[in-house]
């Protein structure tokens, strides 16, 4: 991994293996830290780049992504007790979306685990946590280290992403079905890929060695050239994740591990996350308290909304009537999509309002030239995710 | 400096709180005296030229706990008072490394992992509990604490207040709260730091003017006290006063002065007066007697009623709690003249922290070896020092290209164990500290153009704190909120009517806080009936 020469006091965010190509594409100078390292917001517009996540293929710079590698005869039954899902139901080279809990059923964090090879897991998370992973490990036989510097990560994503991969030269790539992992060759160097991404679209993520970034950069730009490839930053890939309905740490819910006021943590049952808790695979660290939770019913919910006008209802309080007399929630994520043409939000609500069908009300405020203006826009309580092409799901996917 | 006829109040010493109370009353309409022993103003709150040109924060020499409710009502920006942040701040390792800490969390996280990449994370969950507690425990600052044996209506209100949050807190919460105000530092930073020189670093701030040990029960919580300066999400919680802690006194004497009160200092009170069970005023050293229907005493809970008033005119019971008091001196201060900036091997060229609190104590049994001296009766052969360089950043202090260090040293006791402190012990102890910094600093003695050297006893003898305690008797669980000072008298309130206290032996205790002072001001206020 390239550290930034400059020591840390110095310069705190580490440069990614590509950064370099990064920098000379970015039009705005428009970096943001993200897990320890600096990152791109926008390369170019937001829009654009949004809209080739839409149109044709992208590559989002996933490096600062946190990994662990899980390894050891006991790395099933650890991961079983971490995390709520089976994870003995996975098979190998296969990914599975999970989330983990504290003692209280309360989110510490989402995540990925990959099965690799025999007794051998990466879990690819948001933020850094080996202090709760390690306290998790005690009476299990299993090493768990980080690897985040070891491994440089591009997200490959959109319509034209398969063609544009095969175009590369990964021959059988168009046989990967979705959260799927498959070893190609480039040249001399070898990639993991995985069928899986943020975006809802049609995609890959393909996981390599730091020292290839460059060269695996290249090639991939080169052979997209012809299907529209953009590299895109952080605000394009945002807007493709609400509308997939995908939820963000510290954005729609704040780690367990991190809240300091009460009431701010969240259940994965809240979240929507239910069908991510098998309740039935044995004990794992959360389970009592979300059972009964899911007896109880969860006194708030993760919902999605759609909202009556354009205006992206950005914090808005979420109330009962227009009068805003009763307040049950606010909103977490909101924009306007210019897939759907809806004007789209991720919000918490309390019960029983969350229930999909019901009405509420967004406070929406518009800044009209520094002049500013309240509305109360009409919401209905919908299905996410709001926008599901079929092409995520299609194998083989078709050449756009 | 006149004597005002028709006086309301009198405070007897002009240290921060004192100035905090006499601000309030005076706001509020009273003719209010401060009387100040010492010819200059702020008892361990200043700023004095020893040497040349060069400024001293002679005591206290931080500033994070001045609470800003003080600083925005008695408009201390307006009459001078500017705090500015600090930077980080390190601990220096026997070996020769070190430890730093950084603003910037990207970095802090990468210079912790440098030590253990799990205490790098671990750091995270540390800062949360700590701010949980703290979050529980701010409100309560600038609250009279609630007597829970009381039936007032008050009482009982701010008892449903404080019972609630704590019941908010939530179960989990609840059980840590306990822990934490019981347990000791090295236990608590057990439960979640592997690394020595990490714990080490964090653990300072547990026995910075205590009479324990980080492996005593208790001293989490004065942890935690130190901490509670960061808790407001502002920037600037922790810092440097512009000119030092004397610009805080400065401040607090001028808006005071602005609204129409009195201060003489160099008029030392030798008693405080009681007439048919009332407060009647105070008689200074020189035999003047000054009348006041009340007297505010910022003078310790010892040296207030035990030397400052006649032990007729007090209940037996509350003068034997008084006595019980524990008011322990444990701390001393060298402030260092620099003809230039001295220069830590250990710390990578280019690296702020030394621009923040510099440490030499890396294990926590190195600490609790200092306070087994303390036991003992000597100074620490290896005292666990906190020293700041402020003239790095506060260009007011001293001539361009000269410094000022503070170095806080504990620990030091008031009484030694081989007889009276003399000078020729005091520049004993001075040399100790000096040596312990030059193992860190080999230009460090060649710079030094002057040292002010303070045992606990020469702060007792300049502040008048007893035996020298910086907080006015100790912050452990017997000695806070309704126990402070003294059960049944912890609401400012003496056994004399018109006799109040309002120095840090009150809640919520040390540091230059300005609360104990704030709140005494507004129960003096209640009891006449005036709005605060």
């Amino acid at each position: 991994m390239t550290d930034s020469p400059a020591p840390h006091y110095k310069q705190p965010l580490l440069k990614t293996p590509f950064h370099e190509r990064a920098r000379a594409l970015s039009q705005i100078d428009s970096f943001i830290p993200w897990a320890g390292y600096t990152t791109v917001d926008v390369f170019t517009t937001m829009e654009q780049e949004y809209f080739a996540v839409r149109n044709a293929t992208t590559l989002y710079d996933l490096t600062p992504m946190v990994k662990y590698r899980v390894s050891g005869p006991d790395a099933v039954p650890y991961l079983n007790r971490l995390v709520t899902r089976d994870v003995a139901k996975l098979k190998p080279d296969r990914v599975a979306y999970v989330v983990w809990c504290n003692d209280a059923g309360h989110l510490i964090d989402d995540g990925t685990i990959f099965r690799l090879g025999a007794g051998e897991y990466r879990i690819c998370t948001a933020e850094r946590q080996i202090d709760w992973l390690l306290d998790s490990a005690i009476g299990f036989d299993v090493q768990i280290g980080e690897v985040t510097e070891q491994i440089a990560a591009l997200a490959v994503q959109g319509p034209t992403s398969c063609a544009m991969l095969k175009a590369a030269g990964l021959r059988g790539i168009e046989l990967l079905k979705p959260f799927e992992i498959g070893y190609f060759s480039l040249g001399e160097h070898r990639l993991t890929l995985s069928r899986t991404g943020f975006t809802g679209d049609l995609g890959y993520e393909v996981w390599m060695d730091p020292a290839a970034a460059e060269t695996i950069w290249d090639i991939l730009m080169a052979a997209g050239r012809s299907r529209g490839i953009r590299a895109i930053g952080s605000q394009a890939l945002n807007m493709a994740r609400i509308e997939a309905g995908f939820i963000m740490p510290n954005v729609d819910f704040v780690s367990a591990e991190h809240t300091i006021r009460t009431g701010r943590d969240r259940s994965p049952l809240e979240l929507g996350l239910g069908w991510l808790v098998d309740f039935n695979k044995g004990h794992f660290t959360g389970r009592r308290a979300l059972l009964t939770e899911k007896k109880q019913g969860s006194r708030r919910q993760l919902v999605g909304l759609d909202i009556a006008g354009n205006k992206p209802a950005h914090n808005a309080l979420i109330y009962t009537d227009d009068g805003g007399k009763r307040e049950i929630g606010s909103v977490t994520s909101a924009m306007w999509s210019p897939t759907c043409k809806r004007n789209i939000a991720l919000a918490i609500v309390d019960a029983p309002h969350f229930q999909v069908g019901s009405t509420v009300w967004a406070e929406i405020y518009l800044n009209r030239e520094l002049v500013w203006e309240r509305r109360m826009s009409r919401a209905q309580v919908v299905e996410r995710p709001f926008f599901v092409p079929e092409r995520r799901r299609a194998t083989p996917p078709a050449e756009f | 400096m006149k004597t005002p006829a028709g006086l309301d109040a009198v405070i007897v010493g002009a240290g921060h709180n004192g100035l905090v109370a006499a601000c309030y009353l005076a706001r509020s309409g009273l003719k209010v005296l401060v009387l100040e022993r010492q010819p200059y103003i702020g008892g361990a709150a200043v700023s004095r030229r020893l040497y040349e040109d060069f400024t001293y924060s002679n005591c206290s020499y931080v500033c994070s706990l001045l609470r800003p409710e003080i600083i925005r009502t008695l408009e201390l920006p307006k009459y001078g008072l500017q705090v500015i942040p600090y930077e980080g701040g390190c601990t220096m390792m026997q070996g020769g490394g070190h430890l730093a800490l950084y603003d910037n969390h990207d970095a802090l996280r990468r210079e912790i992992s440098r030590h253990s990449k799990r205490d790098a994370e671990a750091y995270d969950r540390y800062s949360r509990d700590v701010m949980r507690q703290c979050k529980f425990i701010k409100p309560l600052l600038m609250h009279e604490p609630p007597d829970p044996t009381s039936f007032k209506p008050r009482d009982l209100m701010e008892l449903l207040y404080l019972g609630k949050r704590f019941h908010n807190l939530g179960e989990k919460r609840m059980y840590d709260t306990l822990r934490f105000w019981t347990m000791s530092a090295a236990d608590f930073l057990d439960e979640y730091f592997e690394s020595e020189i990490v714990k080490a670093h964090f653990a300072g701030s547990s026995i910075i003017g205590t009479a324990l040990g980080p492996r005593s029960p208790g001293t989490a919580y004065v942890l935690l006290h130190h901490y509670m300066g960061d808790i407001d999400d502002t920037v600037g919680a922790w810092g440097f006063a512009r000119g030092g802690m004397g610009a805080i006194s400065n401040a607090l004497g001028a808006s005071f002065e602005a609204s129409g009160g009195t201060i003489r200092s160099g008029a030392p009170v030798a008693k405080i007066l009681v007439r048919n069970g009332r407060a009647s005023g105070v008689a200074l050293a020189d035999g003047e007697e000054i009348r006041a229907p009340l007297v505010i005493s910022n003078l310790d809970v010892r040296r207030t009623f035990l030397e400052t008033m006649d032990a007729k005119d007090l209940p037996e019971e509350f003068l034997g709690q008084v006595k019980n008091f524990k008011i322990r001196g444990s701390s001393g201060k060298l402030n260092i003249a620099l003809d230039g900036l001295p220069q830590f091997p250990a710390i990578p060229p280019g690296s702020p922290c030394t621009r923040g609190d510099m440490h030499v104590t890396d294990t926590i049994e190195m600490m609790e070896r200092a306070y087994d001296d303390w036991k003992d009766g000597r100074w620490s052969r290896a005292p666990y020092i906190d020293m700041l360089i402020p003239s790095q950043i506060d260009p007011t202090m001293v001539p361009a290209g000269k410094h000022y260090m503070s170095v806080f040293v504990q620990y030091c006791p008031y009484e030694l164990a081989d007889g009276p402190w003399d000078a020729a012990k005091r520049q004993a102890f001075g040399d100790t500290v000096i040596n312990t910094i030059a193992q860190h600093s080999p230009n460090f003695k060649n710079l030094i153009l002057h040292a002010e050297i303070r045992t606990p006893w020469d702060i007792e003898n300049e502040v008048g704190l007893t035996e020298g305690n910086i907080f006015q008797g100790e912050l452990t669980m017997d000695q806070l909120l309704f126990n402070r000072p003294v059960p049944g008298y912890a609401q400012y309130r003496s056994p004399v009517r018109g006799v109040y206290m309002c120095g840090s032996s009150t809640h919520p205790g040390g540091g230059v806080m300005g609360a104990p002072g704030a709140n005494a001001a507004r129960a003096v206020l209640r009891d006449l009936g005036r709005a605060p």
